[in-house]
C-alpha cells in the first residue's frame, strides 16, 4: 500500500515536469522542470532500493549536469521569444511518432504478461529486507566483473572533458 | 511489491516525452535536455529489472549510462557554446552549414 502510494507520488511528478518541460517557452523553465522531474526518479531509484543509484542520481544528474546545463543557458543569449514549434506539421508527425512507438511498446509489455512460462513478469522479486547491502553489492559488479568496462568509462569521460574544452576554447586566431 | 509493469509503463511514459522533445523543440539545449530525459527512462527499466531479477548487473549498466549521459552533456554544450560564437543562434533549423 505505502510502496504504491510512493510509488504514483513520485510517477506522476516524473511524468507532470517532464511534460512541463517539453512545452515551457523559457529555457530556464524547463531546465528546472527537468530538475524535478530527475529528483522524482531518483525517488523512484529508493522505492526500487538502489540507494547507490538513488544517491549519484542527484549528485551526478541534479548537481552536476543540470548546473552545466544552467550555466549554458545564462552564457546563451536567448532574450528573443523564439516560436516553440517551427511549424504545425511537425507537431503531428512528433505526435503520430509518439502514439505509434507507444501503443506499439504499451502492448508488447500489456500482452507479455500472458505469454506462458517465464515471459516479461517476474513473479516474486526478493522482499526489500532480504536484500543485500545495495553499495556493496553494486562495487563488487562494479570492481569484478565491470572492471574493464569501468576503466573504458574513465576513458571515455577524459575523452569528453578534453573535447569540451577544446571545443568551448576560443581559438587563438580568431578575428 | 508493485508490479513491474508499472515501471515500465512510465519508463515509456517518460521516453516517449523526451522524443516529442527532440522532434518538435527548436532550441538546441532544449533538445539536450530531452536526451537527457531519454536516458533516464531507459535507467528506470534497468533499475527495476535489476531489483526483480535480484541482479545488481542492471544497476551498474544504470551508472554506466549516467557516466555517458554526462560526457555527452559536457561535449555537446561544448558544441552549442562554440556554434553560438560563430553564428549568435542556438535554434536547430539554423544549423544549416553542412545543408546544400
Amino acid at each position: 500500500m505505502l510502496d504504491s502510494v510512493i510509488f504514483y507520488f513520485f510517477a506522476g511528478t516524473a511524468v507532470v515536469s517532464a511534460a512541463l518541460m517539453v512545452t515551457r517557452r523559457n529555457a530556464i523553465h524547463s531546465a528546472v522542470f527537468l530538475i524535478a522531474t530527475l529528483l522524482a526518479t531518483a525517488g523512484i531509484f529508493l522505492q526500487l532500493r538502489a540507494e547507490f543509484l538513488f544517491i549519484s542520481q542527484i549528485i551526478l544528474y541534479v548537481g552536476g549536469i543540470m548546473v552545466l546545463f544552467i550555466f549554458v543557458i545564462m552564457l546563451v543569449r536567448l532574450d528573443v521569444p523564439l516560436p516553440q514549434i517551427r511549424s504545425r506539421m511537425q507537431k503531428w508527425i512528433a505526435l503520430f511518432v509518439a502514439l505509434a512507438v507507444g501503443v506499439e511498446a504499451g502492448v508488447v509489455i500489456f500482452l507479455a504478461r500472458k505469454v506462458p512460462g517465464q515471459g516479461l513478469l517476474i513473479p516474486n522479486p526478493a522482499p526489500a529486507e532480504k536484500l543485500p547491502p545495495n553499495t556493496e553489492e553494486l562495487a563488487k559488479g562494479l570492481f569484478g566483473s565491470y572492471l574493464l568496462p569501468f576503466e573504458i568509462a574513465s576513458i571515455l569521460l577524459l575523452v569528453a572533458m578534453v573535447g569540451a574544452v577544446v571545443m568551448a576554447k576560443k581559438r587563438a586566431d580568431a578575428p | 511489491m508493485m508490479p513491474i509493469g508499472h515501471y515500465l509503463f512510465l519508463s515509456l511514459a517518460l521516453f516517449l516525452i523526451g522524443a516529442i522533445g527532440v522532434i518538435t523543440r527548436r532550441n538546441v539545449i532544449i533538445v539536450l535536455m530531452s536526451i537527457e530525459l531519454i536516458l533516464n527512462a531507459v535507467n528506470i527499466n534497468l533499475v527495476a529489472f535489476s531489483r526483480y531479477y535480484g541482479d545488481v548487473t542492471g544497476q551498474v549498466f544504470a551508472l554506466f549510462i549516467i557516466a555517458d549521459a554526462a560526457a555527452e552533456a559536457a561535449v555537446g554544450l561544448g558544441i552549442i557554446i562554440a556554434f553560438f560564437r560563430n553564428r549568435e543562434t542556438v535554434l536547430a533549423d539554423e544549423m544549416d552549414l553542412l545543408k546544400w
